[in-house]
């Protein structure tokens, strides 16, 4: 599904990745931990198609498209979701509302009819209630106001509306009490298939305890210095970074 | 980032102004000039009951005393008043007995304007008032207003027919020497639009006057005078166009209301003069407006909205005196500047009577060169016992080179009244835009997303029809650059 190939990359002229390959096929769950500054985020930024950031050498494949010439709204009308580590916050703007739109962006592109209200409001409230969320979210504006665990929440919503093929979630963890990391990691849970695929990007390994990823890989300095499976990220916990990026 | 931003900008440009055209119609212009014998000569032309003429030579003998107000946040070359022809109508006969009598060529012009006058086609539940340069040309549903007791007509006509409520109201809101400009109105002004709505009466439609400037040096100084009897309620809209010319028209109206006991108006703007070349700055209408409405009954109500989209520069603070116990005031305002316009606005929530109420929703948006300023007294009167005030401002920049600013002033003799301001300024983010592009939402839509969410509070005070007008236009003004 997604195939990154020697990829360089950065923002300003400064090259933060440094030469990754990583191959991720449809049913996988990677996890990419790293110390802070070791090229994570600028991985996540990188995927998403964010403006500032750009690829100084290398290629991403999604579904063999090159994914480096989309811009972010065809990576997410292709299947890409980004789960940011701080969503932004857009006052005036109608949660379900903007729902509704990204909903029917996908819709017009797929050469469908966009949906009226009253039939998304009933998709809304049943992916609501198997997410477990509260009436809240369909009537506040766009994380307007939102408390860190509930702009998680929110993210997680939205990806359970836009069933992505490939989601992507940023320090999805940071900032989550251990209720909020429960029911995130739950809707997760539920929104998994053999027919897609996440990245995990964390710090910590305490959301691995909820989503049991396949693969587990250590940056470094912005390289992959080590991959294997999940009991990788439990020796992490136990001995820290140093063991690998000194062992490197 | 720069390129970015400038792409925020480029998408609230609207580089084409599509009720730029002029329409070539036989017209009587008086020439260019003003002395006391161009406001006898007006005044004369209208056949008007001797009061009038007197209101006028009064306050004409006032503006000769008076300055140009320097304080508003715009900067222009000074007018030369004597370059301006204070008269200009469409030749036609004297008596219009049908809309038969128009010329088509005027017909013409607000079918393309999107208000079609004729019996066929006109609105169905809409009187409009069309006034094209210094006249009003057609006034449809008259006759089932009525039937109800509501008088709808131009100002010239209600001066023939209703000689005894004009001197009853007329400058009794707004004083013949209350400004600059409210001044030169009183003495120069052409025409307008009259309502009446008689006590314990719902006004069956909205009613609204659309106005259209035509000529190049002609000024536009029209009058509005609505009186609102015991119990009644009406709602009144108010649309403005003027082709693209690269001299500036003035265009100074007054606009008086008055609210008997338990009354209430709702007078609603979309403005969308044009603005001048937006590269240039060049061209465009000079809006000096004078709006103000005179709560006189206990428990009355006034409420103005506005969509301010256009004109070179906007001088405009439609206001509120709350002078019935009980009585309250309302401003909503969405003022969006863009290329070089400038503007001034905001409100003055005056509290004399007890337990008066105002609330001020101010929505700025500027955009390229643009200067967007809101000006807002709120006075409360020493037996204004409870009054009480909501007033909030906010501002949305959009690119790097536009500004914003607030002045609010407040002034209390009351201790018992209660006024709250709350102003915040905020930017179109790419981080915003970058969101829901990443949702797969293209920029476009987003902005749109953004910006009628941040005037919503605005929007939803219009009625129906208006709210429609009103989004599509600053849709238009978004969308002509993004495509």
């Amino acid at each position: 599904m997604l195939e990154i190939k020697d990829l360089h990359a950065g923002f300003d002229g400064n090259e933060i990745i440094k030469g990754i390959s990583l191959t991720i096929k449809k049913g996988e769950i990677h996890a990419v931990m790293g110390p802070n500054g070791s090229g994570k985020s600028t991985m996540a930024k990188i995927l998403s198609g964010h403006p500032s950031y750009e690829a100084m050498g290398g290629e991403i494949l999604f579904d063999g498209e090159n994914l480096l010439e989309m811009d972010a709204e065809q990576r997410s009308l292709a299947g890409i979701f980004m789960g940011f580590q701080y969503p932004v916050e857009v006052p005036g703007v109608n949660n379900a509302e903007f729902l509704r739109m990204a909903h029917n962006a996908r819709r017009v592109k797929a050469g469908e009819e966009e949906i009226d209200p009253l039939d998304f409001d009933d998709l809304l409230s049943e992916k609501m209630k198997t997410l477990g969320m509260e009436k809240k979210y369909k009537e506040r504006n766009l994380n307007d106001g939102f408390s860190g665990g509930e702009k998680k929440k929110n993210e997680i919503l939205q990806m359970a509306i836009l069933e992505p093929k490939l989601s992507i979630l940023d320090e999805t963890d940071s900032g989550l009490d251990i209720d909020a990391l429960r029911v995130v990691s739950e809707g997760v849970n539920k929104l998994r298939n053999e027919n897609n695929a996440l990245i995990l990007i964390t710090h910590y390994q305490r959301l691995l305890d909820y989503i049991k990823p396949d693969y587990v890989h250590v940056l470094s300095d912005g390289k992959i210095v080590k991959s294997g499976d999940k009991s990788l990220a439990l020796e992490l916990e136990s001995q820290g970074y140093d063991w690998v990026t000194t062992a490197n | 980032m720069s390129d970015e931003q400038n792409s925020v900008s480029d998408i609230l440009e609207d580089s084409t102004y599509k009720y730029g055209f002029t329409t070539d119609v036989e017209s009587d212009t008086f020439a260019k000039g003003l002395d006391e014998d161009v406001v006898r000569a007006i005044s004369k032309k209208k056949k008007e009951p001797q009061f009038m003429l007197d209101f006028r030579l009064k306050a004409f003998a006032k503006w000769k005393t008076m300055k140009e107000p320097e304080w508003p946040n715009v900067h222009y070359p000074p007018i030369d008043f004597q370059n301006i022809s204070y008269y200009s109508a469409p030749k036609q006969k004297k008596v219009l007995e049908s809309l038969d009598e128009v010329d088509p060529e005027v017909m013409r012009t607000f079918e393309k304007l999107g208000i079609p006058l004729d019996e066929q086609k006109k609105l169905a539940n809409v009187a409009v008032d069309a006034v094209f340069d210094s006249v009003s040309v057609a006034t449809t549903h008259k006759k089932k207003l009525m039937e109800v007791g509501i008088i709808f007509c131009s100002f010239s006509e209600a001066l023939q027919e209703y000689p005894e409520l004009i001197e009853e109201y007329i400058g009794s809101v707004v004083p013949v020497g209350d400004n600059y400009y409210a001044a030169l109105n009183s003495a120069v002004f052409t025409d307008g639009s009259f309502v009446y709505i008689p006590p314990d009466t719902i006004s069956p439609m909205e009613i609204s006057t659309y106005f259209r400037i035509n000529t190049e040096e002609t000024g536009q100084f029209e009058r509005t005078l609505i009186i609102c009897a015991e119990n009644s309620y009406v709602s009144y809209l108010e649309g403005c166009t003027a082709p693209q010319f690269d001299t500036n028209q003035l265009h100074a109206a007054v606009v008086e209301l008055v609210t008997l006991e338990n009354a209430e108006i709702k007078y609603s703007t979309v403005q969308n003069w044009y603005a001048g070349d937006k590269e240039t700055g060049k061209g465009g209408i000079y809006n000096f407006v004078t709006k103000r409405g005179k709560c006189l009954g206990d428990g009355s109500k006034i409420s103005w909205t506005q969509v301010e989209t256009g004109s070179a520069i906007t001088w405009k603070y439609p206001s509120c005196l709350l002078i019935g116990d009980n009585s309250s005031g309302e401003f909503y305002s969405v003022a969006l500047t863009n290329g070089h316009m400038q503007a001034d606005t905001g409100t003055k929530m005056i509290h004399i009577g007890k337990n008066t109420r105002s609330s001020i929703i101010s929505k700025g948006i500027s955009a390229d060169h643009s200067s967007n300023s809101y000006r807002g007294q709120v006075k409360v009167g020493k037996n204004a016992t409870n009054a009480r005030n909501y007033s909030q401002c906010d501002s949305m920049l959009v690119g790097d080179k536009s500004s914003a600013h607030t002045f609010p002033y407040i002034e209390t003799a009351n201790s018992s009244v209660q006024v709250e301001h709350e102003a915040a300024t905020s930017k179109i983010s790419e981080d915003q835009l970058f969101y829901f592009e990443s949702r797969g939402i293209s920029r476009e839509n987003a902005i749109e997303a953004v910006i009628s969410g941040f005037c919503k509070e605005v929007f939803k005070q219009l009625p129906m029809e208006f709210a429609v007008e009103a989004q599509k236009l600053l849709t238009l003004k978004l969308e002509d650059s993004v495509g």
